[in-house]
């Protein structure tokens, strides 16, 4: 599967304000955890491990 | 006595004594006094008067306030004054770009195209100084004087006291004559953030304070200069804080505007010299040259995001500033307040002509409470992710920056201010059923009515200022009438493509109840007197 880098969002600042609610009330080392925990998760539901290779790239 | 607090754009309406300042004159009753003559104010006067109600503004200055006000005026809004005849010159006169560039320090992370979409008479938006968009529905106003609209603009006149019973109100009004006092049925508060009304009430305006300055230089270059918008995050010019951007109005002018942080001295910040400091090193920034340019005018403010709880009070009814303030980005203020002008004009209408209960008039405060609630979501979110408040937020948002200009999904998440659209009631009580199997969306019950080409012309023209029956393709509908208020036929045989595609969907034929406001209300696949019959009664609070 390809990595999809255009724009694929359904309502792109509901979801960054959401997020950053996500992290209301953390500490900087909470957040980091937290952030971590989200990446897992992402990756688990994506579930194709090519695809996951080339995102740790685009990531970069 | 009447205090200037500030000097004028433009002098439009000059201070005339009237008879009823003659002393021992008992004060004369007015269906609806204004209180402010800004584009609100204005707006809603000139639709009044267009409707047949008399209106009067009260402003304590004679004419526009100069400075660095709302500058993008944006469709919607254009589309409110093409009804009310006087977005001609607003669009001649206006700015429009296309073209905007996204910085971050001295990168440039993408640029964009704002390709207008077509089959709309009006741009997406157009930047012109307000003084302009106030003179233009003042000329309008004058025009429509002409032609028997019982529209009275009276200069200098100051509010000094107001005394408010079950079904009026009583103003103590200043001029340079001394005072007098005059009655109104309906009073109209359009007078801005610092409202003199909202105080002399007592009423709270609460809500989320911004710790941010922001210095605004409008400049005038006669060199050739790009027309387009520039935006940068951390800008890399010295001591130009978090952001910067410069856009385009009409004259050769150009809007500058420094975040420049809290913590700063004004008077310093006001200099000459380090202003034009910071406008040599933005405006050489891409070519290293700085042109020739005039400092038109400086100021520093600051904003705050907030509304009242409550957009009426009896007879009393805020618009515009005075109910809600946002942040500048996204131009929600301005464009807001027309929107309140709009939706209030034709229920005071009705109410003056003893056609509307308390449930219409309670409409305009539930409805425009929501889209204020909107309009400071937006503006807050653009806010926080251009001053971001906590580690983590500016981590993402260095984190969307760094991407966007690799990868285009990104960018959409760039918020530096979104586009003020017109907001949808949806659900809201007055709206009627979505008969129409697979409707289009933007054409909902709620929503503000997509214009379309409709022949050589488009089709907001033929909606006016009543409340529409509008049949698509199909048989024509008849006129439907409900408690001495009629809902006038629109028929369109043959639909252009875009009309089609923006009220039809995939089905051949619709009919549309549209209110005054050209608000959808209800829709249908068919003609059904009945049904439009009670969706009319329950626009107008009688269902």
């Amino acid at each position: 599967m390809s990595v999809e880098l255009n724009p694929n969002l359904p309502d792109p600042d509901g979801f960054y304000d959401e997020l950053l609610q996500a992290h209301t009330g953390l500490s900087d080392t909470e957040s980091e955890a937290y952030n971590a925990r989200l990446v897992l998760i992402m990756a688990n539901h994506i579930g194709e491990r090519e695809t996951l290779t080339r995102l740790l790239d685009a990531a970069r | 006595m009447v205090a200037v607090r500030y000097q004028t754009a433009f002098q439009l309406y000059p201070y005339e004594k009237v008879p009823e300042q003659t002393a021992q004159m008992a004060p004369v009753r007015h269906p609806v006094v204004i209180v402010g003559g800004g584009p609100v104010g204005l707006a809603l006067a000139l639709d009044l008067g267009k409707k047949g109600t008399p209106a009067l503004v009260l402003d304590d200055h004679d004419g526009a306030g100069l400075g660095s006000k709302a500058i993008c005026f944006a469709q919607r809004t254009l589309d409110i004054a093409h009804r009310l005849g006087a977005s001609s010159p607003m669009v001649e006169k206006g700015v429009v770009w296309n073209v905007g560039r996204v910085f971050h320090g001295e990168r440039q992370l993408f640029n964009f195209d704002l390709l207008p979409e077509e089959g709309h008479r009006n741009p997406a938006f157009i930047n012109l100084q307000q003084p302009y968009f106030e003179r233009f529905l003042v000329e309008e106003i004058r025009a429509a004087q002409a032609d028997g609209a019982l529209i009275e603009i009276r200069g200098r006149n100051q509010i000094a006291g107001l005394e408010q019973h079950a079904d009026y109100v009583t103003l103590q009004v200043d001029t340079p004559d001394g005072p007098y006092r005059i009655e109104a049925d309906y009073l109209i508060a359009c007078d801005g953030a610092r409202s003199t009304l909202r105080e002399m009430m007592g009423l709270s305006f609460d809500g989320r304070v911004f710790e941010d300055s922001f210095l605004i230089a409008d400049v005038r270059m006669t060199a050739d200069f790009p027309t387009e918008r520039w935006f940068w995050f951390e800008p890399p010019f010295k001591d130009s804080g978090q952001s910067a951007l410069l856009h385009k109005q009409p004259d050769d002018v150009w809007r500058i505007d420094f975040q420049l942080g809290w913590d700063i001295d004004r008077a310093k910040e006001m200099n000459e010299d380090r202003i034009r400091a910071r406008v040599d090193a933005m405006l050489s920034s891409q070519t290293g040259t700085v042109p020739d340019y005039e400092l038109v005018w400086t100021s520093i403010y600051t904003f705050q995001c907030r509304r009242m709880q409550s957009f009426r009070h009896g007879p009393v009814f805020f618009a515009g500033d005075s109910a809600h303030q946002v942040s500048p980005f996204g131009a929600r203020g301005a464009n807001s307040g027309i929107q309140d002008a709009d939706n209030l004009a034709w229920k005071l209408d009705l109410a003056v002509n003893g056609l509307a209960n308390d449930v219409l008039l309670d409409s305009y405060a539930t409805e425009r409470e929501y889209g204020a609630d909107e309009n400071i979501l937006h503006s807050s979110r653009a806010t926080d992710f251009m001053t971001p408040k906590s580690k983590i937020s500016r981590t993402f948002r260095d984190a969307v920056l760094h991407l966007a200009a690799k990868h285009s999904f990104a960018r959409p998440m760039v918020n530096s201010g979104r586009l003020s659209m017109p907001c949808a009631y949806d659900g809201f009580a007055l709206f009627g059923p979505d008969a129409l199997k697979g409707g289009p969306a933007g054409a909902r019950p709620g929503a503000p009515c997509p214009d379309a080409p409709d022949g050589n012309n488009f089709l907001l023209d033929q909606l006016g200022g009543g409340f529409i029956v509008l049949s698509i393709g199909g048989e024509a509908a008849p006129a439907v009438s409900a408690y001495s208020i009629t809902a006038a036929p629109v028929h369109i045989d043959t639909p252009s493509d875009i009309l089609r595609k923006r009220y039809l969907g995939d089905q051949e034929s619709a009919v549309y109840l549209i209110r005054p406001d050209q608000h959808v209300v209800a829709r249908w696949a068919s003609f059904d007197e009945a049904a439009v019959g009670t969706a009319l009664a329950k626009a107008i609070g009688k269902g």
